[in-house]
């Protein structure tokens, strides 16, 4: 376990290292700079080169990149070009924002995913059945960003029940938590869908392993051996969905960001990009690889303690 | 600033306060904005929201612009200009404290005039100040600047947000932490939400009626109908969406005003590459389009149009719109006069501001319609600044150039037009060189009808600033002569 | 009802190619001709779907936007197949080797980069475009197919017919070629699809960010952004793109989950 353990650290270590470089090449090329979008539209030639040199812009491509991962590595993400305040601090702020809005999507898109993947799957082939299946069929093919503009039309102009976006900060949890509601809806519907078939197709295949025929033949009922022992088993392929999911939401909430103009981390990255401020762009972007990557390797390590035989493999 | 002493207005204050607040009307607002400042130091960027928040309220300069962009005095309650134009003395208001509690004099001013124009300043605008050979301390309340030659516009230079009075110990840290002359501070900055300014207590001039100004960010032109609609907002200046007014204009709770900006929007195109250097073709373009479709369209029937790059509000502006009035017909016999009888093709790089987009859709439909095909392509803004403002690398844009007074671009070699016109250069030295008003407004008058008859870009539509504001809430600035939310005027009537 | 999948999803996702394929010789109007002074029209006879805030007939313009949006994800789809499966095939005829290795790194690199995070720096990098669209969308399949590809033929690799072969002294890559990939034909195809209304969903988002087909070309994902401010006077304007995206996107899903039973029994009930 300990040689498999080193492996993949490694692993998720060469994939941030290789990440990093392509988002620093990418960046690179990529064309204007923070400088002259800071001083628009009468800006002299002299001065956007004075700025470029106050921001370190001037300076080579590897000694920048150098510094920026020796920086990162001590916890120093650097300073923003535009906002002149600490990448970190900035960071900091709209976690408070994607984190909470993760969680809330997550917890939604699960309390309504599993009750009704269980009871598709308890009345297999029944109208309930059907009603799922077409139901969640229909909440895959849904764009998110669509829906919450059908959202907003109702809730936000029509209703008047919720704002139509924004972000009112955590000093009341409660205006916080109402303002989260509608993009965390949005960005649950497509993941309960997923997730509430596929507990059903896996609490389907357990019931058909031949520990459920034993306990049939024991004198248990069709439910009574679902909720005994097809369930506890049916939760490992959800429980990998759901990692899987937090690690798409937390990157995929960034169309929910823009329509609800949520300050999130997803908004702080297209503003990152929109001002050529790479400083953040960077450090987000590489922050998001390294959640998605822990993810897949927690999954991995999961799979591997469940399952020996997967050691050897790969 | 005779009437009453600062020391007096706080201890006021702090005794009375609840006793007036029960019977007066409301001292806090809610203001809506759709951009948010990257940073609030506005002699270190160009975006307008920096000045929108600092302009007058937490910033001063030695003169300021009111709302109809005439020049008044500020931080110097009066000056002499010498009789060669050269020398101005200015004099400053006496007892002028920054919010840190220490004293403006004459050395704050020397600094900020001579920091805005070193060599390794990075203010936005650092053109303002070409024209400063020295600045002298004479004494305390006394500073004396000094042309290298006559300036018609100095004190209008020294009006922009970009030439406020910083003190050099706070200088550095503006751009987080603003320290100005102001009658408010920054109390509150939540990023991506909120920005918080709060009275100052210890403020040296005319007391201000609003206690706290909450200026909220609200980026998506839905959120902001439905924030206004919802009474979240007290007024949106800069209202980002004129398809909703219609909406608020019927309804009594609301109030809305069309008043003027500085911001003349252009379909601009370069005249350094074929076929649009030919003069022929650019008047072309220029008849192909209807402004009224443009406006309508683009902008649900608010804006003027302009026939030439100056704001219609401005009394030496000059009606040229006749010059390039929509005639399809005389835009193919000018094609086929230049060659190009088949049409041909260009780019069209659009920025990303809504009126941008829609307008550019507009026009390559009606420019289709004459034979020319325009390829659109939708940038973003450091894109644009890249690609076209840089390195020219574009057929036509469409942008508004929203700096007060800004045909001198016209005259600049380097400028991403590349119009190259002797003439124009010509007047706008004269101009810089004239302080007659009257001469400088028959001036002005030439260099509009310059830029019109030589067709340099097609004038489209002076952008309108659109207000919503609760009925009740006076003293707003009807026009944007410089982007400011001024709340120094500010009231709520009983 | 599974009788019923495989039809009811082709003939959702056919309408919508057949109105795409009708629409680059016929519209009801003119998409480019613009009519101000009839913006914001709800829907009438002489326009089913009303009129968006130029004027121009929604109808038509959803039309042709199915063109846009099925040939950008059909392209990348291709994308994706072409470069996806011959890696798969490489990797699971060199297991355990550094080509496999490589294979497997390359997916892991771009599986952890946010798909749209790529496609926004591709577009800054590149400018907006569809060709770009498909760039960034068929990045993202490549690594899927070759997954797929890989561990469906791993198995294959296992079974009798193929040491047969080997023992016959046919390289692994004729293998790989000649028997390999007609046995995981069925398999592809069924990824396909999905990977198709995959890529219908993606490429609305990004050009509802801005970053697909540049106008007038019109684009689904382009006019619910458009939308999207007059959302309180002229809900209509939203409504019908985004319910072209949902069906399309609806059939498509439909069609693979038929085509899947129909092709390959045994994966019933296997899916997702």
């Amino acid at each position: 376990m300990a040689r498999y353990l080193a492996l993949r650290l490694a692993i998720l270590a060469g994939t941030l290292f290789a990440a990093s470089v392509v988002i620093f090449l990418a960046l690179e090329v990529i064309p204007g700079d923070a400088a002259a979008f800071m001083l628009g539209l009468n800006a002299q030639p002299d001065t956007v080169a004075a700025l470029r040199a106050e921001l370190g812009l001037d300076q080579p491509a590897l000694w920048r990149y150098l510094g920026w991962i020796g920086g990162a590595l001590q916890g120093d993400f650097g300073l923003s070009y535009t906002y002149k305040v600490p990448v970190a601090e900035l960071i900091g702020d709209r976690l408070w924002v994607s984190l909470p809005l993760t969680l809330y999507a997550l917890a939604l898109s699960t309390a309504i995913a599993l009750p009704v993947g269980i009871l598709a799957a308890a009345r297999r082939g029944g109208p309930a059945d059907i009603t799922v299946m077409g139901a969640t069929q229909l909440g895959i093919a849904v764009p998110n960003f669509w829906f919450a503009m059908m959202l907003v039309a109702l809730f936000a102009i029509s209703l008047r029940w919720f704002s139509a976006g924004g972000f009112p900060g955590w000093a009341d949890p409660l205006a916080a938590l109402k303002a989260l509601t509608l993009p965390a809806v949005a960005l649950a519907l497509p993941q309960a869908s997923i997730l509430a078939r596929v507990m059903r197709s896996a609490l389907i295949e357990c019931l058909g392993e031949d520990y459920i025929r034993t306990a049939r033949a024991k004198g248990l009922t069709r439910g009574q051996a679902l909720r005994r022992h097809a369930l506890r088993n049916a939760l490992i392929p959800v429980l990998t969905i759901l990692g899987m999911q937090f690690s798409f939401l937390i990157a995929g909430a960034i169309i929910i960001e823009n329509v609800f103009f949520l300050p999130g981390l997803g908004r702080l990255v297209f503003q990152g990009i929109t001002q050529r401020d790479l400083m953040v762009v960077k450090n987000v972007a590489l922050l998001l690889v390294f959640a998605v990557t822990l993810v897949t390797f927690l999954v991995d390590l999961a799979y591997a303690a469940a399952d020996p035989r997967l050691r050897t493999r790969r | 600033m005779t009437a009453i002493r600062p020391t007096a207005l706080a201890a006021a204050a702090a005794l009375g306060l609840a006793a007036a607040t029960a019977a007066a009307a409301r001292d806090d607002v809610t203001i809506g904005m759709q951009l948010e400042p990257p940073g609030l130091d506005p002699t270190a960027g160009a975006a307008g929201a920096i000045d929108s928040v600092t302009y007058a309220n937490v910033f001063q300069g030695l003169t300021r612009f009111d709302q109809n962009g005439t020049v008044i005095p500020d931080l110097a309650e009066r000056w002499n200009i010498s009789s060669d134009g050269l020398t101005y003395t200015f004099h400053l208001v006496k007892g002028v404290t920054f919010s840190d509690g220490s004293t403006m004099d004459a050395e704050d001013v020397k600094f900020s005039l001579d920091r805005a124009r070193a060599e390794d300043s990075v203010n936005a605008q650092k053109g303002l100040f070409a024209g400063i050979a020295e600045v002298k301390v004479l004494d305390p309340l006394t500073v004396q600047v000094i042309l290298s030659e006559p300036n018609g516009g100095f004190l209008f230079n020294l009006a922009w947000g970009d030439a406020v009075i910083v003190a050099p110990e706070t200088a550095a840290t503006n751009a987080t932490a603003p320290v100005g002359t102001g009658p408010y501070v920054v109390s509150d900055w939540v990023k991506g939400d909120r920005i918080v300014l709060t009275a100052r207590d210890d403020y040296w001039g005319d007391p201000v009626s609003i206690r706290t100004a909450t200026m909220r960010i609200i980026a998506d032109p839905t959120a902001a109908f439905s924030a206004m609609m919802a009474g979240d907002l007290d007024v949106f200046p800069a209202f980002p969406a004129p398809e909703n007014l219609a909406m608020f204009e019927g309804n009594p709770e609301f109030r809305v005003t069309v008043g003027t900006t500085e911001g003349e929007t252009i379909l601009a195109m370069n005249n350094g590459a074929a076929p649009l250097d030919d003069i022929r073709v650019r008047e072309a373009v220029a008849h192909a389009i209807d402004r009224e479709t443009v406006i309508d369209g683009a902008m649900y029937g608010y804006g003027t149009p302009i026939g030439t790059h100056f704001a219609p509000h401005n009394p030496a502006y000059v009606d040229l719109t006749e010059l390039s009035a929509y005639d399809p017909e005389k835009s193919r016999a000018l094609l086929a006069e230049a060659g190009l009888s088949d049409g041909f093709t260009t780019t069209l790089k659009l920025p990303p501001t809504s009126y941008a987009r829609r307008s550019g859709e507009i026009i390559a439909a009606e420019l289709a319609e004459v034979g020319i095909t325009v390829e659109i392509s939708n940038i973003e803004w450091a894109q644009w600044l890249d690609e076209v403002f840089k390195r020219r690398d574009y057929g036509m844009t469409i942008i508004s150039h929203v700096e007060p007074m800004d045909i001198g671009i016209y005259a600049r070699d380097d400028y991403y037009f590349d119009y190259h016109s002797p003439a124009m250069q010509e007047l706008m030295a004269e101009l810089t060189r004239t302080t007659n008003p009257d001469t400088r407004g028959e001036i002005l008058g030439r260099a509009q009808r310059r830029i019109a008859e030589d067709y340099v870009n097609a004038y489209l539509f002076q952008l309108p600033l659109l207000t919503v504001s609760r009925a009740g809430l006076q003293g707003l600035w009807e026009n944007a002569p410089t982007p400011a939310i001024d709340l120094t005027g500010l009231s709520w009537a009983e | 009802m599974k009788a019923l999948t495989l039809p009811l999803g082709a003939l959702l996702a056919g309408v919508f190619v057949v109105a795409a394929l009708v629409s680059l010789v016929w519209t009801p109007w003119d998409v480019t001709a613009l009519a101000v002074r009839d913006k914001l029209q709800g829907p009438s006879l002489a326009h089913w779907f009303g009129t968006d805030q130029l004027g121009r007939d929604i109808l038509s313009m959803v039309m042709a936007g199915a063109r846009i949006s099925i040939s950008v994800a059909v392209v990348a789809v291709g994308v994706g197949m072409v470069f996806g499966v011959p890696l798969g095939l490489l990797a699971a005829a060199r297991r355990g080797t550094w080509v496999d290795e490589l294979v497997m790194r390359f997916n892991d690199l771009v599986f952890a980069f946010p798909a749209l995070l790529v496609a926004i720096l591709i577009t800054a990098v590149f400018g907006p475009g569809a060709l770009n669209a498909i760039l960034a969308i068929g990045i993202f399949n490549i690594p899927v197919f070759a997954r797929l590809t890989r561990g469906a033929a791993l198995s294959l690799w296992q079974r009798e017919f193929l040491m047969a072969a080997r023992v016959a002294g046919k390289g692994p890559l004729r293998i790989s070629a000649e028997h390999i990939l007609p046995n995981i034909a069925a398999l592809l195809i069924v990824q396909g699809t999905i990977q198709f209304s995959l890529g219908i969903l993606a490429e609305a988002g990004l050009a509802y960010v801005g970053l697909g087909a540049q106008p007038p070309t019109p684009s689904w994902g382009r006019m619910l952004a458009d939308a999207q401010t007059l959302i309180a006077l002229a809900p209509h304007v939203a409504l019908f793109p985004g319910l072209a995206i949902v069906l399309t996107v609806l059939g498509l899903n439909l069609m693979g989950d038929g085509l899947r039973d129909a092709l390959d029994p045994r994966l019933k009930e296997r899916r997702r």
